[in-house]
């Protein structure tokens, strides 16, 4: 087994309705489809998120484009019009999940295709 | 034959130029969707200051760009621009329309979505600033039946904008469920502009071609359902697997049961085949079971409160202590000076504003520090106390408070709630009209 962070195994999008917020997980095969699915639960979403969801967190699949869904309540501080936060919609949610560490199969690590990195930013 | 059509629109303030080049390369339709759950509110705004407004303002210029793609009997517009009040902005269309000096143009307007003024009966708050169903297509295929050229509406499921053309030409039956369901795919896939054409793409994002002019999406739907997303050539981003999956399940909640007025598709049973030269095929779609309800969704706005915001820069060293020094001070201020903030928000810019206690920084000090305080008070008087205490902060808070940025510093801003609720199609139904008319 090897640990890996999620942003280097699959891409992430979060859009918002009401007060839920809404992240998909895309991988990019099946074994490592296969690997999220043990890994990413929703418990360990929920845990992770922290102070930032505080309901619930379903978890639905979509095999056919390699691809979780994370729908969590109340997660938006009362939902977009409403929220004191700066992101009111999440739309940095698929980011912050991106930031978790998973343990999976050794080659499913050695196949991740997303640790390249945009162009470094003019050195200082 | 297939279908064209171009996803003009994603929300109100979207671009313009790329629906030229959607009109360029060809399309049967534009179509515009304006709407998201926040807008009517604005537009409600809008209208109480005018009666005339509380339709998205920029309709007219979209009606100049579609224009002479429209006279020359190549491309129809469909929208829900209307917003609060597609009444008024059927007029505007038609005002438009009529300075452009143009004539023989049937422009309809769908009404019926609004029901606030059946709050009471509907059990809805009665402070309701408004409460809409999402329509679905059919008021939609109606006018293109009649013959309408443009269709202005209110609010309408963003996916009913596209999947009513597809109707209309395909003689779609209502209870043909999988063929309803693949035209809900496809507009779903299209209804937020370039987030399907290489905008917000989660992957290698820095490889879309032209960055700053990404394309507009096209849908090129078969009397199947099934389509090809593209994009007009020689415009920038991408159309590819990545990007096409990123947006099917954006904001869909249970994918296999989607939810739109017409129909409830089921996304998981679709296939998107990568074509190569920015083309992705989408197939295979159907129904779920059930495959229909028998309400629409509702959005009801009430209003909730005031806020207001301050924002603080601070530099190294130190500067996140003094950052989180600088909110305390507010708060306490505020607590002197008894105002009654029903909640508070910190973040920490640089630190934790978007991640919260996910966002760990341990390795280095971060280079700059902006703290956020945000307040909800009842009143608006209440919420507006607390920005005199920021100034103060110049001279007698911690050192090395910077600017951050032009144009904040406004002052507080209403909040509001929205809930979704369930009415009766039928009770709906009963007061949809759609008008005609020729300019």
């Amino acid at each position: 087994m090897a640990r890996i962070q999620l942003r280097d195994l699959c891409g992430a999008r979060s859009g918002d309705k009401g007060d839920i917020s809404d992240v998909s997980l895309f991988a990019d095969d099946e074994a490592a489809y296969e690997a999220l699915l043990g890994e990413v639960t929703p418990d360990r979403v929920k845990a992770h998120f922290a102070e930032l969801v505080t309901g619930d967190v379903e978890r639905y699949e979509a095999r056919n484009v390699l691809a979780l869904k994370f729908v969590m309540h109340g997660a938006l501080g009362g939902g977009a019009p409403r929220s004191l936060r700066s992101d009111n919609l999440g739309k940095t949610h698929g980011a912050t999940l991106l930031r978790m560490w998973v343990d999976v199969p050794d080659d499913v690590a050695a196949n991740a295709r997303r640790r390249v990195r945009p162009p470094a930013p003019p050195t200082r | 034959m297939a279908v064209r059509l171009g996803g003009g629109q994603g929300f109100y303030g979207d671009g313009h130029a790329p629906v030229d080049d959607l009109l360029a390369a060809g399309v049967d339709y534009l179509v515009c969707e304006a709407l998201a759950e926040l807008t009517l509110a604005i537009l409600q705004k809008d209208r109480q200051r005018d009666e005339s407004l509380g339709y998205t303002r920029d309709l007219p210029l979209y009606v100049h760009q579609v224009m002479p793609y429209l006279l020359d009997g190549r491309t129809r517009f469909i929208t829900n621009a209307g917003g609060i009040n597609p009444v008024a902005a059927g007029r505007a269309v038609v005002g438009a329309a009529r300075s452009l000096g143009v004539s023989g143009v049937k422009v309809a307007t769908v009404v019926g979505d609004d029901v606030r003024p059946r709050a009471d009966e509907l059990g809805l708050p009665d402070d309701a600033l408004f409460a809409n169903a999402y329509l679905g297509a059919r008021p939609i295929v109606q006018a293109l039946d009649d013959g309408a050229q443009i269709v202005i509406t209110g609010r309408v499921a963003d996916a009913a904008l596209f999947l009513a053309p597809l109707v209309h030409e395909f003689g779609w039956a209502w209870d043909d469920y999988d063929s309803l369901a693949a035209g809900v795919v496809v507009g779903h896939l299209l209804e937020c502009s370039g987030q399907v054409t290489g905008g917000n793409y989660s992957g290698a994002w820095w490889t879309n071609a032209d960055p700053t002019r990404i394309g507009f999406p096209i849908g090129e739907v078969e009397p199947d359902g099934s389509a090809v997303i593209t994009k007009p050539p020689g415009t920038g981003g991408m159309v590819t697997f990545d990007t096409v999956r990123e947006q099917l399940l954006y904001e869909v909640h249970d994918p296999a049961r989607y939810f739109s007025p017409d129909v409830v598709a089921d996304f998981t049973s679709l296939s998107l085949d990568d074509l190569g030269g920015d083309r992705v095929r989408v197939s295979g779609t159907r129904a779920a079971t059930p495959p229909s309800t028998d309400t629409y969704k509702g959005l009801v706005c009430t209003p909730a409160g005031y806020a207001g915001e301050a924002r603080l820069a601070y530099s190294w060293p130190d500067a996140e202590a003094k950052a989180r020094a600088a909110l305390m001070f507010l708060r306490k201020r505020a607590e002197q000076k008894g105002v009654p903030v029903e909640e508070w928000r910190e973040e920490y810019f640089g630190v934790d504003a978007f991640g919260g206690s996910t966002a760990h920084n341990d390795d280095c000090e971060p280079p700059e520090v902006i703290g956020r305080l945000a307040w909800r008070t009842a009143d608006r008087d209440s919420a507006a106390r607390i920005a005199p205490e920021v100034g103060v902060l110049g001279l007698s808070g911690p050192p090395t408070l910077s600017g951050t940025g032009r144009g904040r510093g406004g002052g507080p801003s209403q909040l509001l709630a929205v809930e979704p609720f369930y009415v009766d199609k039928k009770l709906v139904d009963d007061q949809v009209r759609v008008e005609v008319e020729e300019v």
